[in-house]
């Protein structure tokens, strides 16, 4: 690493100093386990490349700045096994991104074909078979207590994972990083195209690579937009100009907020704009699996060359910065655990091809517990990287967690399809009648959630002598129940006034709305019926 | 502050705090974090220049867009009213009792009578209509009308209002002041009547005599009242100024009699139509009938 400034290096100290004694063994161990000697042919040329610092770099006590720029990340290719992993999450996670709106689901002649649809214009969430009306926010607020959950569930097994694979910062800041490589070249291209001056060909280079930025950003705005309307529809206004302003406002924002954020930010939206490392410590413990430099095995670093010379005196770090290289947010992680780190494991990649290469184990570098750590490093056995997973902390979490789950499931197998509120006027509470009845007004709200008109019965019951009639017909009509038609997937307001004899005093009863078809589904609400001289 | 020191295994300088033990490095920001910063200043100071802003004695300073939040709404006022036109425009077209038959219409006019009717009526009425009892504000909600209760009805009080100074058509009836009429055995038992006729009391053959003599002209025989005169029916529930022998005494001896506001040429006739449907859509609106001469026929009474 060049230009490193000590200032902004991590907090976590390079344990090397203090335990150094107890370490040393540890190596003699770790050398005791690979007996083939160092190979010098196997030096990776990429290695050579890079500018060393000294191991040791002499610590300056710098005036610190208040401001620094950024150190531009060029990352590394590298393939591997956690690559690959990593591949296959973001293709899945940008498929299901770039497809869901497109997915369709026929709900009938009244509803929308869309499988995920938002419809904030009548308010309303709809999930393949699923839909959600405003007054069930509560599976909402559920999905997020359960995307919270998950993540301490993630958290407290595998440390930051979340963030090294499926975040929307990661899985974007990689594709722009492939681009980078597609157009530019790998590192070392990359790095000294950014150090040439702009001629033609960087120009170029350049406008080519920031018109993919702007595809892939406009595709990313565009796709959310999707999930808000009708997708086909929508893509043929918004080309036709039709489409809504707020379409093509959310489009613009979101392209230049993907342009910057993924194309220029990348890292140091992890590093410093993203507050979940920041909570994430309090989530972990040593149990938890971390991407490890395994100091007391890799240190002190030298070179092939060096250890080949002087056998026994180095550990297995061969100091070729491959780690460093590939880390798409440009740490050190021999450096120790450190914020920064998004837990994608590329350095394990990097590292254990180094090992293979030099003929040494793997796992230099390697998801290990803290505890582990401490037993590895005392030359203690440790236990298979699934206890870390599977373990009281984290099975709790996923009791928790599949239980809020299963009690939303069941909660919307049971969900009444329809609904009925009920707000008395107040103002008057009640109208004492010339015949010396008393009559109450009420607005009933009627919910039909179901994809088809319903008629539906609404009663008053436990009120004795009382009928009711609605703004639609006269007093003339009323009567114990009334009918009213219910459109698909709509709430009917209806005014409604219940007139009880003479001599009634103030009491509560019941509306009641049942729907008049085979589900009879009904829904009951209570209210109050007032009359002179009830007490208020 | 006092307290900077260098952290040994970083060699940063920390900023001087501690927490239980834990310091802070001193560790620099990133510098678009400071450009970040500039570029909201920058965008204070456009801010400031292109909107009001900075408060002055009386107002603020106008900022050179000339916005204001006045300047808006009277804007969204005005497409508003815009919208509104055609509506009233129909409504000022269709004939009052025709109204309930367009239900698109009558809502629209009866949303529209509900916000005029809070301006220029709930005074009296009350915001709920429900008038006053002790004021002797007639509550709209019910259904007892004193000059009918159609939407025909409602209009033309609305218009002409009633005992209005200055109108040829206002509603207009006197119930005469008995002050000195009845000596106090005849008061009690013409108002013992009076209350026998919704059943509140028992009635003496002296009193229903006093009545027939003195009332019924106006009251009707069995005190089913007079739309025509605008004499409210006693046989009822409602009383407008109280049921009490009381209140019913001092009605009988020196009678309040209420007023109304004209609205014509104070109210725009669409207006004054909303407002019918409105007061006619609380709950005790009567059916339009087309009334032949006789005015004898109870116009509630029809199937
Ligand atoms: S940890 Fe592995 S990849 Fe990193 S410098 Fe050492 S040997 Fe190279
Ligand atoms: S240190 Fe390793 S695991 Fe952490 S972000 Fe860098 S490459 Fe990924």
């Amino acid at each position: 690493m060049k230009n490193r400034d000590p200032s902004r290096a991590s907090s976590a100290p390079p344990r090397r100093e203090g335990a150094e004694r107890d370490w040393s063994v540890v190596v003699e161990d770790g050398r005791a386990k690979t007996n083939e000697p160092v190979s010098s042919a196997v030096a990776n040329p990429e290695a050579t490349t890079l500018r060393h610092e000294p191991h040791e770099p002499p610590r300056q006590h710098l005036p610190t700045k208040l401001f620094e720029k950024r150190t531009k990340v060029h990352n590394k290719r590298i393939d591997g096994r956690f690559r690959r992993f990593k591949w296959f999450v973001m293709f899945v996670t940008l498929a299901i991104y770039y497809a869901t709106p497109w997915i369709r689901w026929d709900r009938g002649p009244y509803a929308p074909d869309q499988a995920v649809l938002v419809d904030l214009a009548n308010r309303r969430f709809y999930m393949f078979g699923i839909e959600i009306w405003p007054h069930e926010f509560y599976y909402v607020a559920g999905l997020l207590i359960m995307a919270a959950l998950g993540l301490f569930l993630v958290t407290s097994a595998v440390g930051r994972a979340w963030c090294g694979y499926a975040c929307p910062q990661t899985v974007w800041t990689d594709l722009f990083q492939h681009v980078d490589r597609f157009v530019d070249g790998d590192r070392n291209a990359r790095m000294r195209l950014d150090a040439a001056p702009l001629g033609p060909k960087k120009f170029a280079k350049r406008t080519f690579k920031y018109t993919i930025y702007l595809v892939i950003s406009f595709w990313t705005g565009g796709a959310w937009i999707m999930y808000f309307a009708d997708a086909p529809t929508l893509v043929r206004d918004f080309w036709a100009g039709e489409a809504a302003p707020a379409a093509y406002i959310t489009v613009v924002i979101l392209t230049l907020t993907t342009f910057t954020l993924g194309g220029f930010m990348r890292e140091q939206v992890c590093i410093y704009m993203c507050p979940w490392p920041r909570i994430q410590t309090a989530m972990m413990d040593e149990k938890s699996l971390l991407v490890t430099y395994k100091d007391w095995r890799g240190e002190p670093r030298g070179s092939v060359k060096k250890a080949q010379k002087n056998p026994g005196k180095f550990g297995d770090c061969i100091d070729c910065l491959q780690c460093v290289a590939v880390c798409p947010t440009g740490i050190d992680i021999r450096e120790g655990p450190q914020v920064g780190c998004i837990t994608c494991a590329l350095c394990i990649d990097a590292c254990d091809k180094v090992m293979a290469d030099i003929g040494r184990p793997r796992g230099l570098i390697d998801y290990a517990t803290l505890e582990d750590c401490e037993k590895e490093a005392n030359g203690e056995p440790t236990r298979s990287p699934w206890k870390a997973i599977f373990r009281p902390r984290t099975i709790a979490y996923f009791l928790i967690w599949g239980s809020i789950g299963l009690a939303m499931l069941f909660a919307l197998g049971v969900r009444s399809h329809v609904g009925l509120s009920v707000s008395p006027d107040r103002n008057p509470p009640y109208i004492l009648m010339s015949d010396g009845s008393v009559r109450n007004s009420y607005t009933l709200k009627l919910r039909n959630m179901e994809s088809r008109p319903r008629e539906m019965e609404i009663a008053v019951e436990g009120l004795p002598g009382a009928l009711m009639w609605t703004d639609t017909i006269g007093r003339d009509d009323a009567a114990g129940t009334q009918i009213k038609t219910v459109p698909a997937d709509q709430v009917l307001s209806v005014r409604a006034y219940v007139i009880a004899p003479e001599g009634t005093s103030t009491q509560e009863f019941n509306f009641r709305v049942t729907s008049r078809d085979e589900q009879q589904e009904s829904a009951t609400t209570e209210t109050r019926f007032d009359t002179p001289g009830g007490e208020r | 502050m006092a307290n900077k020191r260098i952290d040994e295994p970083t060699g940063t300088e920390t900023v001087g705090h501690e927490w239980d033990g834990i310091e802070e490095l001193d560790t620099p920001m990133p510098r678009w974090w400071l450009w970040t910063l500039y570029a909201t200043i920058v965008w204070g100071v456009i801010y400031v220049i292109l909107y009001p802003a900075w408060p002055l004695i009386n107002k603020a300073t106008e900022g050179v867009l000339g916005w204001s939040s006045r300047g808006e709404l009277a804007e969204e006022m005005s497409v508003v009213d815009q919208a509104r036109t055609t509506v009233r425009e129909e409504l000022a077209r269709i004939p009052i009792e025709r109204l309930p038959e367009n239900s698109e219409l009558f809502g629209q006019a009866v949303a529209g009578g509900r916000s005029a009717f809070q301006v220029h009526c709930s005074q009296c009425h009350g915001s709920g209509a429900a008038g006053s009892q002790t004021l002797g504000y007639p509550n709209l909600n019910d259904d007892d009308w004193l000059w009918g209760g159609d939407l025909k009805a409602i209009e033309y009080t609305l218009v002409n209002g009633i005992r209005a100074p200055g109108v040829n058509d206002t509603r207009m009836s006197v119930m005469p002041p008995f002050e000195g009429a009845f000596d106090a055995d005849q008061l009690t038992a013409v108002t013992n009547h009076v209350l026998s006729l919704s059943g509140k009391a028992p009635s003496t053959a002296s009193g229903a005599q006093l009545y027939q003599d003195n009332c019924s002209v106006c009251h009707g025989p069995a005190g089913e009242g007079n739309r025509e005169l605008g004499a409210p029916r006693l046989n009822d529930a409602i009383w407008l100024y109280g049921s009490s022998p009381e209140q019913l005494r001092a009605q009988i001896l020196n009678p309040k009699m209420g007023r109304m506001p004209h609205w014509s040429g104070r109210l725009d006739p669409v207006t004054i139509k909303m407002l019918s449907a409105y007061v006619w859509s609380l709950g005790g609106g009567e059916e339009f009938v087309e009334v032949a001469e006789d005015p004898a026929v109870e116009v509630d009474e029809e199937p």
